[in-house]
């Protein structure tokens, strides 16, 4: 077996037997880059001098018998969203083409703290706005399953990346499911935490209401590891809670027996890929074999979700992506003949169409006159969401529904129809509204290609959903199959 | 409904976005076909329901008003596009 195949479990403990050392799992990972990449095309950057004096630096520590740290010596990517000190980082955008981080993200940090070492940054579409990487300024990622499909989105890169054992785990983004999404096409593991959970402080804004950073792993036990590093309140973002994080690689093991699992009538409906209800309705048979108790409940709100969502994220990206000025930072159009056009030609040519779509319907939901009808409106419908989410919470301990509906499409295939793109996240931004946690795990196939379930927790309860993914992971393994790459 | 071309055309200025006379056809049809689609929250009765502009239940999150001196000030200035005696240079407004 190639090292880059392993897990983050796996990896640690040969590690710390001395039965590997970390600089041949990096170059294990960097040989897999270098002959992989050009196909699947998941990294805009690499840092692999900096990668292996880590390692070496690692394994001098594992000779002296020096205890590791639980990241420590093994190698992963980082969505291109967050920033890494050094590191160019670009959210995949030509506005931040040449932007180098002075400081890392709090996240990296932490990682750093633990011992990660950082092989690259990977693609995304560009500001975290898409469902394929296809809006990606750089050229999309490709679906390791089926080279001519996307791996979906916005964290494609990140779990394409993954999926192709191109690095151990990676962390990505997600405001309406950009971590859960490309999981899902591609096969992997994606868990987007309470919002709160993990702080924010330097990873590049798109919705500030409904950003959270979370692990994209192979395993759903490596997932609760990256979540021990990465969890908790932080100073430097005001949104994170002083709440206690547990060690979520605890509870794994203790099984489902007697768990309440709702699932929501509403998500079974039109424009659902009959092949991928069925794969659903097969797992949550086998969650029900294992001694889960199944209930149908109620989501009215849930056929509202994307249409609040499109009113609340545009708002809060608009103004997030004001800070582009062409002064500070980032590309400016030379162009320009006064200070009005360093705003509006550098933006026109920093900023691709997704973005510009955007930040128009952002700028347009919150101007004079339309701000009550369509604003307020969506303030209002987001509390229904999550009274409704809440009141369900009385009644079950977790929920269970698709995460895309549909396997992953050709490249090129929704281009031209953005409306079609978004309601790619139909079941996935609702969470986001609610600020409560979700984890995608693999299902199966549909055509050879891979079909992610979503396991939803009460706010804060990311154990809760860990452990029942792990639960039926273990009983079915789909994690072990690996894609073609062709 | 369909936006009109003054309709984006206004929009962009706000947004602080140059668009193409192309760009502003295009945009116009997919900012139409949105707001269609995210007129559908009026099927919801929204009567005497509160607004949600975050989900925490944090309020009010104080820090110390202390003055944390940076250390990589000089390159944070250098990275704007352009400037002079770590000061950033922009044209004027007026």
């Amino acid at each position: 077996m190639d090292l880059n195949q392993l897990t983050i479990k796996e990896a640690q403990q040969k590690l710390a037997s001395k039965e590997l050392s970390s600089l041949d799992l990096v170059q294990d990972c960097i040989e897999r880059i270098k002959k992989t990449d050009k196909k699947v095309h998941a990294f805009l950057n690499t840092n692999f001098d900096q990668a292996q004096k880590q390692a070496k630096e690692v394994d001098k520590k594992i000779k002296k018998g020096e205890h590791l740290k639980t990241l420590e010596g093994i190698p992963c990517g980082i969505k291109d969203m967050i920033l890494t000190e050094g590191i160019i980082t670009t959210a995949s955008s030509k506005m931040l083409q040449n932007y180098k981080p002075l400081f890392d993200a709090t996240v990296i940090k932490k990682l750093k703290e633990n011992g990660a070492i950082i092989l690259g940054k990977h693609n995304c579409d560009a500001w975290g706005h898409g469902s394929s990487t296809e809006n990606s300024d750089y050229g999309p990622s490709h679906n390791p399953w089926d080279l001519e499909r996307v791996p979906g989105g916005s964290s494609g890169g990140s779990a394409a990346s993954v999926a192709a054992d191109q690095v151990i785990y990676s962390l990505g983004t997600d405001t309406g499911g950009s971590i859960r999404h490309p999981a899902s096409l591609c096969g992997v593991v994606g868990l987007k935490p309470t919002y709160g959970r993990v702080s924010r402080y330097g990873a590049i804004a798109m919705g500030s209401s409904l950003d959270q950073i979370g692990p994209i792993c192979k395993t759903v036990e490596d997932s609760a590891i990256v979540m021990n590093a990465i969890s908790g309140q932080d100073k430097l973002d005001s949104t994170t809670v002083p709440k206690t994080v547990p060690d979520y690689t605890k509870n794994l093991q203790q099984g489902i027996k007697g768990l309440k699992i709702g699932v929501p009538k509403q998500a079974f409906v039109k424009g659902l890929d009959p092949q991928v209800k069925n794969l659903i309705q097969v797992a949550i048979n086998d969650l029900e074999k294992q001694g889960a108790k199944i209930e149908e409940v109620e989501l009215k709100t849930l056929p509202y979700g994307l249409a609040c969502y499109y009113i609340i994220m545009p708002s809060e990206v608009s103004s997030n992506l004001g800070r582009y000025d062409g002064i500070r930072y980032g590309y400016q159009d030379k162009d320009a003949q006064d200070l009005f056009e360093i705003y509006t030609k550098s933006r026109a040519k920093g900023f691709g169409a997704e973005a510009k779509r955007r930040i128009m319907i952002g700028t347009y939901v919150l101007s004079a006159g339309y701000y009550d009808a369509y604003y307020k409106k969506a303030m209002r419908v987001r509390t229904l969401i999550k009274q409704e989410f809440d009141s369900a919470f009385n009644k079950v301990d977790l929920l269970l529904m698709p995460t895309s509906p549909r396997p992953s499409f050709k490249i090129g295939e929704n281009i031209n129809d953005p409306l079609t793109m978004y309601l790619e996240d139909i079941y996935t931004v609702t969470i986001n509204l609610a600020g409560i946690p979700a984890i995608s795990v693999p299902c199966g196939y549909v055509n050879n290609l891979p079909i992610g379930m979503q396991l939803i927790g009460k706010q804060f309860d990311e154990e809760t959903i860990l452990r029942a993914a792990y639960a039926y992971e273990q009983a079915n393994g789909w994690n072990k199959i690996k894609p073609s790459l062709k | 409904m369909k936006l009109t071309k003054q309709e984006v055309e206004k929009i962009a200025k706000l947004s602080r976005l140059e668009l193409t006379d192309a760009e502003k056809d295009k945009f116009a049809d997919q900012i139409s076909a949105v707001l269609d689609y995210v007129g559908k929250l009026n099927e919801v009765d929204t009567e005497n329901v509160e607004m949600t502009a975050q989900v925490t239940g944090l309020e009010n999150v104080y820090r110390k008003d202390e003055v944390d001196q940076l250390d990589f000030q000089k390159e944070l200035i250098k990275q704007s596009a352009e400037s002079e005696n770590n000061l950033i240079k922009t044209k004027s407004v007026f």
